[in-house]
């Protein structure tokens, strides 16, 4: 029985049934809000997952890899987001109740009144204070600072990670090289937050939770942070090991684990298997399709999807917001894009010069 | 016992500090918190929503709290460590043979990480209730650029151990900055930038270089991340703070529904 748990659970993390697993759960918990928003979904999940912790603890594997000092932030990292994600869920189900009821919202009623700042907040933070730092300083006295060995140059440590908050584009780089995973997308992810407000100019839920008055930015966020960022930290923190393969949490991490690579780019597809001949020597001809690809995903992408899908969105914000909008979503969903070809095709590159460092 | 605290209260002394009353009255409780420097970044008044736990998660209180935890503990730290490539492992080790009961640097460890993701949170709290539209634009950039000082904080506190995990991780991290496209030297277009066959960009003074000040992570890494996490980055997280809660203020307190 133990045994095939454990079978269940490395079977399930191999990370595209790990991805698709996430996303399915998105969907279905903001699909069925209503359901997921009860009291006891979330009993029920934090009951389970410490069931689970004091089950797996025994497995050596697992308490080694969850157990590592420096990994035990991921862990309250993600019972925060989880918990954290089903209050808001919470509080915007019965939000949007009460506005389609035409009754304020849980904020509205309390903001009729005002208190004053002494003593009503300053004690809130005294107290906030005070039972942080005793969990601080537990914390410190049972958990010590991991030291290892020191520095050297010539010896890579295997697998070799960035600090656990970069683990998800560390992940990324699976997919894409460093210029689009390390800098690109980086600079996207600060940009495009702060192009947020600016934006989004739909006026409704400022300073209240809700769904229903902001589908569109809802889903975004949750697919952004929680999908994109949160679980790819996870992922990356716990089930990567030597040569950045994947281990399942109960699985010796072995260094001569290999998986095997034969992935194939765009231009081969095309020339070799489509037309039958061999890649041209010319640069640009030889990777034409990946452009035309390239072009057509970002250029023609969002007019043709202005005129459909996101017409009400398009006549709402305009050209610019628009178009600043739709190009760092397109950058975005490149993500997924490529993963999906990546399982399916084992597609390497869209556009592949390595000769200019230039891989798409 | 009432009347030694009439007496104290009383005195000149005591009139110097405080201005007024023990704060139960309305008057008095205005006081309290005009009259207090640290206070004073509070309004007199605040919503109740303000307040609630369940509203603001307190994560953006925790942040700051945690910051200042960073602050003592990093302040004591310093004392001991020395950013040279010969010593700063030894001093990081004597912390923990030498010092009885010292939990300096773990504070200063977990408080950091945790930190991260108090301001993750943070700023999911203030996407999902939309406190970022008008007039909060501003104050959420400001908390935008506070995300990357906070992560870049992180990131050159990491190195100073000097250890293995340290050296190893930025090493990875700062690789990225080597495909830099036009500034580092396996970036596209970086071939681009030469005059009569000579490259202007390569591993000698690309912005990996500039960064590490070296070809890899090095003396001279050790000393430029000391410099920016001991010195550079606080001094602009403690600016962008105080801008950042002025703001919240100015913006008409925590956000609530008009
Ligand atoms: C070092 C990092 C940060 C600190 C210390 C900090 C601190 C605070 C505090 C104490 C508040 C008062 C309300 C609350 O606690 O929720 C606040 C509000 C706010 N923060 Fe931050 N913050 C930080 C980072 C950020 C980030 C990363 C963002 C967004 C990207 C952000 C955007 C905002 C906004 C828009 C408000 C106003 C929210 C409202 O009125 O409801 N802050 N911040």
């Amino acid at each position: 029985m133990a045994d095939y748990i454990k079978h269940a659970v490395n079977w399930l993390t191999e990370p595209t049934r790990y991805f698709i697993g996430f996303t399915l759960a998105i969907i279905l918990i903001l699909q069925f809000r209503k359901f997921f928003a009860k009291t006891f979904v979330i009993v029920a999940f934090f009951v389970l997952g410490a069931a689970f912790l004091v089950f797996a603890w025994k497995d050596p594997n697992f308490a080694k890899i969850i157990g590592k000092p420096d990994n035990v932030p991921i862990v309250i990292l993600l019972a925060t987001v989880v918990y954290f994600s089903w209050l808001s869920l919470r509080k915007a189900v019965i939000n949007d109740e009460r506005i389609a009821r035409g009754e304020p919202t849980l904020e509205g009623d309390f903001n009729k009144q005002k208190v004053f700042t002494w003593p009503d907040l300053v004690y809130t933070e005294l107290i906030c204070l005070v039972l942080f730092t005793v969990a601080l300083v537990v914390w410190s006295i049972v958990l010590m600072a991991p030291l290892e060995e020191p520095a050297e140059l010539a010896r890579t440590p295997n697998p070799s990670k960035a600090p656990w908050y970069f683990l998800g584009l560390q992940e990324l780089l699976v997919y894409f090289d460093p210029w689009i995973a390390g800098v690109l997308l980086p600079s996207f992810i600060i940009v495009g937050l702060g192009a947020i407000p600016y934006v989004d100019t739909n006026p409704k839920g400022n300073g209240y939770y809700t769904f229903n008055e902001r589908k569109f930015a809802i889903w975004f966020f949750w697919i952004g942070f929680v999908l994109f960022w949160v679980s790819f930290v996870i992922l990356g923190t716990f089930l990567r090991g030597p040569n950045w393969s994947f281990f399942g949490p109960f699985e010796y991490w072995d260094l001569h684990k290999l998986e095997p690579m034969v992935n194939v780019d765009l231009s081969t597809y095309f020339w070799v298997n489509l037309l039958d001949q061999p890649r041209p020597d010319n640069i640009l001809l030889r990777e034409a399709p990946g452009f035309a690809f390239l072009g057509a995903f970002f250029l023609l992408l969002p007019p043709l999807l202005a005129k459909t899908v996101c017409r009400s969105m398009f006549a709402q914000i305009g050209m610019v917001r628009y178009q600043v909008m739709m190009h760092m979503l397109l950058w975005f969903a490149l993500i997924p894009l490529k993963m999906l070809l990546r399982w399916t095709v084992g597609l390497k590159y869209i556009v592949g010069i390595p000769e200019w460092f230039f891989n798409v | 016992m009432k009347k030694l605290l009439e007496a104290t209260t009383k005195t000149q002394l005591w009139k110097s500090v405080f201005r007024h009353g023990y704060p139960d009255t309305p008057r008095n409780r205005t006081l309290a918190v005009l009259s207090n420097v640290f206070l004073h970044l509070h309004p007199v008044k605040v919503r109740r929503s303000g307040i609630q736990l369940s509203y603001t998660w307190c994560m953006g209180g925790l942040t700051f709290f945690l910051f200042l935890i960073e602050t003592i503990t990093g302040l004591l730290l310093m004392f001991y460590y020395r950013p040279t490539a010969e010593l700063a492992f030894q001093d990081i080790m004597a912390l923990r043979e030498h010092v009885p009961i010292g939990i300096m640097r773990e504070l200063h460890r977990w408080a950091a990480h945790l930190m991260v993701i108090t301001v993750w949170l943070h700023m999911y709290r203030v996407f999902l209730t939309g406190s970022y539209k008008p007039p909060r634009e501003f104050n959420w950039n400001v908390g935008v650029i506070l995300l990357v000082i906070t992560l870049l904080l992180s990131f050159t506190g990491y190195l100073l151990p000097w250890d293995q995990l340290a050296v190893w991780a930025i090493t990875v991290g700062t690789n990225m900055a080597r495909a830099t496209p036009f500034l580092g030297h396996e970036g596209p277009g970086a071939a681009l930038i030469s005059f009569g066959g000579l490259d202007f960009v390569h591993a000698g003074d690309d912005v990996r270089f500039g960064l590490l000040a070296g070809r890899f992570v090095g003396e001279g890494a050790l000393l430029r991340f000391y410099v920016l996490h001991c010195v550079g980055f606080p001094l602009i997280a403690a600016t962008l703070m105080a801008i950042h809660f002025w703001r919240v203020r100015k913006d008409g307190g925590i956000s609530g529904p008009l």
